[in-house]
């Protein structure tokens, strides 16, 4: 059925098809809409049969989850930014444990300085946890791979993380064909857990592993997410086959056939990239793109066949390793490994900064000329960072950076408009 | 189970002379869970707890008795500490009730998510247990318990108190009382180990979210422990007992003295004995053998300089602590 939604919602409603028996929530922005939204179908008798707990934090929020998984209930939370962050112990013990627990990450920020608007910094604190990471670029597709995670988490035995841009995604409204309750019940039968606590056939889970065991449990955390690489297309399949819509798989490749400079990313900044792509195609630039629908598992050898012929690839990514450069880059660079294509990693859209076509048009231009460094920063502006660099260098008290560039910036702006 | 619970409460056993008052003098009906053939056996034995450890027989005794209130239908979250580690040395597992390990810190809202799983499945005749040291309970994990609280989730809630970080060796907790030594709180200086007027009393806290029921116990009155796991398994809703555990390992005591200190602590006021409904004291253990707290310090290393001279202020200052107990709770 076709609903004129914002994101949030239409999350809700999808997790809410899934017939989740216990949700966990603790509001942090931009995700709440979806907890909160789950909780009135909840209680309005919409969601039948499912439990839903307001806790007392993110940490409470994913160990709750952890043992309603563990006792063998369909679990669901949703966190965000510095709430993924708290609950992160509880985040690797989850998969440790291999408890199937979906969760939505509306990515955001992580401070200091705090900052509530999107970039994926947040999911990247998360990459090595464990968990499956699938990464949405629209709204329509965060309902599709909200319920083929379902799937996905329960076939392993294994978490999902769906990460969608936060605001961008979250607080949109769009147009989202819902599946109807019986296309999702035909997909997605009910959970059986591998194991789970039962007084009939007591078990103790969580048991303490010594270094002669450690590194086979570890191996086969890995081999269980390299399983996902074959299972994330087939579900992708078999969703497509009852609700009619291929959703992804592992990748996407926008446009046809091969290109000399090919562009990857992550979520929803395709929408704009699409925007400045598709007219620098028509004048003739060879210039495609993808977006990585799974970044973990890391789809390597998908990616190298989708990059092998490429000149050159551009990373764009909303996430910086400082000290390093580009995450999604790193990644990139070990699936191209042993080739010579040279691949630019470009930082943007950090802290919910704008990322508008005239910068990305300009980007793509000294990119298809080889002209970018190694590691970019997208629209940096150098002279309130030197400015910073400097005041540093002089005085020893130079106070909190980010309060002097918030003032540079101020200075700088009347400086220009006097 | 009512008539379970009176035959407990009945029974009251006043320790004199040779301290050996036990089952065999009772009649059936009067003796304790684990003097039963019925026993759940919950923690089996070969685990791996020191001798002499007060909160394994603290744990089983707890945990048995709440099988038996529950019919053998319990469920069991862990935080992690000795009794996790003693117990759970992966392949080996000394439970023999389903049982669930996480993390240090949310053994609350582990047990919180099993009993809404429950819930949500409609199996109103399985109960949960959960269960740590006083570090996993009353410090890191703190904020979930106190949510578990607040929420009123039907979870019963065990603290083995055994006063520091015993796990790790020996650090100080919340639960740490004044002048003991850990490992961070050296008796060195002018004021040798754990400072005073710092920590936490739970019981009371719990008792301030207005919860069913909260109990204080401890392992030299197992019969009391067992009447009060069985009392809490009656409510449903957020429950708390913190059971007094001596630990020969952390405390400097010979393992054979462990009981007699857990009774020592009760005898001079140091840990009061209580029970409370809805944030209300409904009965206390009375002190029969007042003792000074002399009595109860002299058997532990960790106390060791309160006797030696110059530190008598320290010593006046448990003294006045215990008094304050006996005023506070009505323990004479």
């Amino acid at each position: 059925m076709l609903r004129q939604i914002d994101g949030s919602f239409a999350v809700a409603e999808a997790v809410a098809l899934c017939r989740p028996e216990v949700v966990s929530c603790y509001p942090i922005t931009p995700q709440t809409h979806i907890v909160e939204h789950l909780g009135e179908l909840v209680k309005d008798g919409h969601l039948k049969g499912c439990e839903f707990i307001n806790t007392e934090s993110e940490f409470g929020a994913m160990s709750l989850c952890i043992g309603s998984s563990s006792a063998g209930a369909r679990t669901y939370t949703a966190t965000a930014s510095q709430g993924l962050l708290f609950m992160m112990e509880a985040v690797y013990n989850a998969s440790g444990m291999g408890l199937p627990i979906v969760m939505t990450l509306g990515n955001r920020a992580i401070g200091a300085p705090i900052n509530i608007w999107n970039d994926q910094t947040d999911a990247m604190s998360a990459r090595d946890a464990g968990w499956i990471q699938l990464f949405v670029e629209s709204n329509q597709e965060a309902v599709d791979v909200h319920i083929q995670a379902f799937k996905l988490a329960e076939a392993l035995s294994l978490p999902v993380m769906v990460c969608m841009d936060g605001f961008i995604l979250t607080h949109s409204y769009t147009r989202i064909d819902m599946p109807t309750q019986e296309q999702v019940d035909s997909f997605l039968p009910p959970f059986v857990a591998r194991q789970k606590l039962d007084p009939a056939d007591p078990v103790s889970m969580g048991a303490m592993v010594g270094p002669e065991a450690f590194t086979e449990v570890r191996y086969l955390a890995h081999y269980k997410q390299l399983e996902a690489l074959e299972l994330i297309p087939k579900l992708a399949a078999e969703y497509d086959a009852i609700v009619g819509r291929d959703s992804g798989g592992l990748l996407k490749s926008h446009y046809e056939g091969d290109a000399e400079t090919v562009v990857v990313t992550m979520g929803s900044v395709i929408g704009t990239m699409k925007e400045v792509l598709t007219p620098m195609r028509a004048e003739g630039t060879s210039i495609g793109a993808i977006t990585v629908r799974s970044f973990r598992p890391f789809p390597k050898d998908e990616v190298y066949e989708a990059l092998k012929n490429a000149k050159r690839v551009i990373v764009f990514e909303k996430a910086l390793a400082v000290g390093l450069g580009g995450i999604l880059s790193s990644n990139i660079r070990w699936a191209l490994r042993g080739t010579a294509t040279p691949v630019y990693s470009v930082i943007g859209g950090l802290g919910g900064r704008p990322i508008t076509r005239p910068s990305l048009r300009t980007l793509f231009e000294k990119g298809v000329k080889d002209q970018l460094e190694e590691t970019h920063f997208l629209d940096l502006n150098l002279d309130v960072v030197k400015r910073q660099i400097d005041r540093e260098r002089e005085q020893t008290g130079s106070g909190p950076a980010a309060e002097n560039i918030l003032r540079d910036i101020g200075a700088l702006r009347a400086a220009k408009t006097a | 189970m009512p008539e379970i619970r009176e035959s407990l409460q009945r029974v009251k056993f006043y320790q004199t002379g040779t301290f050996t008052v036990g089952n065999r003098l009772l009649d059936q009906s009067l003796r304790t869970v684990q003097a039963t053939g019925e026993r759940a056996n919950a923690i089996t034995s070969g685990h791996r707890a020191c001798q002499g450890c007060g909160e394994a027989l603290g744990a089983r005794y707890a945990v048995d008795a709440a099988m038996r209130a529950a019919n053998n239908k319990l469920i069991a979250a862990n935080a992690t500490g000795c009794l996790e580690v003693f117990t759970t040395p992966y392949p080996e597992t000394a439970w023999q009730l389903p049982w669930v390990h996480s993390l240090f810190g949310n053994a609350p809202a582990v047990a919180s998510g099993v009993a809404a799983a429950l819930r949500a499945k409609g199996r109103t005749d399985v109960r949960v247990l959960a269960q740590g040291g006083d570090g996993g309970t009353t410090d890191i994990g703190f904020g979930c318990l106190s949510g578990m609280f607040e929420r009123n989730d039907d979870v019963l809630y065990v603290c083995y108190n055994n006063q520091a970080y015993m796990n790790t060796g020996v650090q100080r907790s919340s639960q740490t009382p004044g002048a003991a030594r850990t490992a961070t709180t050296m008796p060195v200086g002018k004021e040798p180990g754990n400072p005073f007027g710092t920590g936490k009393f739970v019981p009371a806290i719990a008792m301030a979210h207005n919860i069913p029921y909260v109990a204080t116990a401890s392992i030299h009155d197992l019969h009391d422990l067992e009447y009060k796991v069985t009392r809490a398994m009656e409510f449903h809703g957020a429950r708390y007992i913190e059971v007094f555990v001596t630990c020969p390992l952390g405390w400097g005591s010979r393992p054979g003295d462990t009981l007699k200190i857990a009774r020592m602590a009760v005898e001079t006021g140091i840990y009061p004995l209580f029970e409370a409904e809805y944030g209300e004291v409904t009965g206390v253990t009375k002190i029969r053998n007042r003792r000074p707290v002399e009595d109860y310090l002299k058997l532990q290393r960790r106390f060791a300089h309160v006797l030696k001279p110059g530190n008598e202020w320290q010593l006046e200052q448990i003294q006045a602590a215990a008094e304050k107990n006996i005023r506070k709770y009505g323990l004479i």
